[in-house]
């Protein structure tokens, strides 16, 4: 039969001879091998100190933006809660009051936002559901914490900082 | 003997004493470090500059632990094991020559605790009474597991002692002394009569046996079978915590230090390096004879952490195969060289 790849290796039992039973030459050999390694640079990154590069399209925390004049984006129409496959995200909408236009960009507002990053997976799909360019990965990473509570970001955290401040 | 002959000996004893302590302590972070940089990584580097500091705060945990004595342990023995191990890991380190005679005004410091003429007898009973520790502990610990890596560390110990043994024979039989001042002394410098002066190059398969009975002898990779975790959990200290455990764990570095120290003396030369004689003041000699002794030292303990990261375990019976048909026939066989060597061409 043709083999699929080229990298078929036969395997064979025959015993080892009297220099491969005294372990000496692969031991040597593999000597050698980590020799090599130990003075490679590490791999390693001291994280606080330095930081990995992230690539353009990192999916990291998410941010919910305002638009030009400093007003939520964000309509609550729930597409990104929908599009969710970890049902990450729940909302409560709100009407938008007199007064709130500067606030608001919509009549309608989200008064409560939340996502519980223990369960987002950072796929996306509410940034790409959300028709008002309201929502996006552009954050870091989600930083550690003690408490499964601490880990559901409201508004305080998630919401843009307002433009002239 | 006068009484300062006496305070200079226990001087002696105290500087030895805390030196092997010290250089035990920073094995721990060198094995650290050096595995990491053989795995590509940084190791330990938080505690101080690069980590130096790592050791203090290892002790600091290792004290602060609690102490914990299993209900059915036989509780006397249980504390016996540990105290059994450190104590034997530290007192092998009595007879080692450390250096040549210093001297200070009209006092000839002799750079050595005791300069018994059986010296490698006494390291040899020191190192089979350190089987005990371990014994004792695993035993004591009333732990299935703790057993079985007693019981292994027992008869691995037992094994490779008698090719230690063999292999020790042949380089009595050159050397024609026990004492090991003397058979530094023979050692000198590093090129006489026409081939070189250290025992490593009479004796290569003698060296060759020593070492690695050294490796099982102080329980280090590839026959860490003793507290093999990927079996037995801990091996003989798995019920053990706090400074207990901290003691066991000592004793191995002690007796890597040790057993390289001894390595050094028997086989390379000892304190002896290279165009010794070229240096008219002795005591400039002593001095750099013992930097170059512990030079030796150093090296064989990176050795012995160079082979522990690159060599997996051996399986129980490839272990004693390895002792019993290959090891014990081999030494037999440099036993009968040499001593065919030193009747018919040496004379």
């Amino acid at each position: 039969m043709e083999p699929l790849s080229n990298k078929r290796k036969e395997v064979n039992n025959k015993p080892l001879n009297f220099m491969e039973r005294s372990y000496l030459p692969a031991i040597a050999q593999g000597l050698a091998i980590t020799m090599k390694h130990f003075w490679k640079k590490p791999v390693t990154i001291s994280y606080p100190e330095e930081r990995r590069e992230f690539s353009e399209n990192f999916r990291g925390m998410h941010s919910l933006k305002r638009d030009e004049q400093g007003r939520e984006r964000c309509t609550a129409c729930g597409l990104c809660a929908l599009s969710c496959p970890a049902e990450a995200i729940t909302m409560i909408a709100a009407e938008r009051q007199k007064g709130e236009e500067n606030l608001y960009r919509e009549e309608k507002y989200a008064a409560v936002y939340e996502i519980n990053m223990l369960r987002c997976i950072f796929c996306g799909l509410c940034e790409e559901a959300c028709p008002k360019e309201a929502i996006y990965l552009d954050g870091d990473f989600v930083p550690s914490d003690y408490l499964r509570k601490d880990f559901i970001y409201g508004k305080d955290k998630l919401v843009e900082a307002p433009l002239n401040q | 003997m006068e009484l300062a002959d006496i305070i200079i000996k226990f001087i002696l004893v105290v500087i030895i004493f805390a030196i092997s302590l010290v250089i035990a302590m920073y094995s721990t972070y060198a094995e650290r470090k050096l595995a990491a940089f053989f795995q590509d990584r940084v190791g330990p580097n938080r505690a101080g500059p690069w980590g130096i500091l790592q050791p203090l705060a290892d002790g600091g945990k290792m004290f602060l632990k609690e102490e914990i004595i299993p209900t059915n342990s036989s509780g006397f023995l249980f504390i016996v094991g540990p105290a059994l191990a450190i104590m034997t890991a530290c007192i092998g380190s009595a007879v080692i020559p450390w250096g040549q005679r210093l001297t200070i005004g009209n006092h000839v410091i002799d750079l050595q605790v005791a300069d018994i003429n059986v010296g490698i007898l006494y390291i040899f009973g020191v190192v089979s009474l350190g089987v005990y520790g371990i014994m004792i502990g695993g035993w004591a610990s009333n732990n299935k597991y703790s057993l079985l890596g007693a019981i292994r560390a027992a008869s691995q110990n037992i094994s490779y002692e008698i090719s230690m043994g063999l292999s020790i024979i042949a380089l009595l039989l050159v050397t024609g002394t026990l004492s090991l001042r003397e058979i530094a002394e023979q050692q000198h410098g590093f090129w006489a009569n026409g081939w070189f002066t250290w025992n490593f190059f009479k004796q290569p398969l003698g060296f060759l046996l020593f070492i690695v009975c050294a490796f099982a002898e102080t329980n280090r990779s590839p026959f860490d079978l003793p507290e093999c975790e990927t079996e037995l959990v801990g091996g003989y200290h798995t019920e053990y915590s706090s400074m207990k455990l901290g003691f066991y764990l000592f004793a191995e570095y002690i007796n890597m230090f040790i057993s390289s120290a001894v390595m050094a003396t028997l086989y390379f030369g000892g304190y002896n390096f290279p165009f010794m004689d070229m240096i008219h003041s002795p005591n400039l000699v002593t001095i750099l004879g013992v930097v170059f002794l512990f030079a030796k030292i150093f090296a064989f303990i990176f050795f012995f952490m160079w082979v522990r990261w690159t060599i997996p375990r051996f399986r129980y019976d490839q272990l004693m195969d390895l002792g019993w048909k290959s090891l014990i026939p081999l030494a037999i066989f440099n036993i009968l060289i040499t001593a065919v060597w030193i009747t018919f061409i040496r004379g």
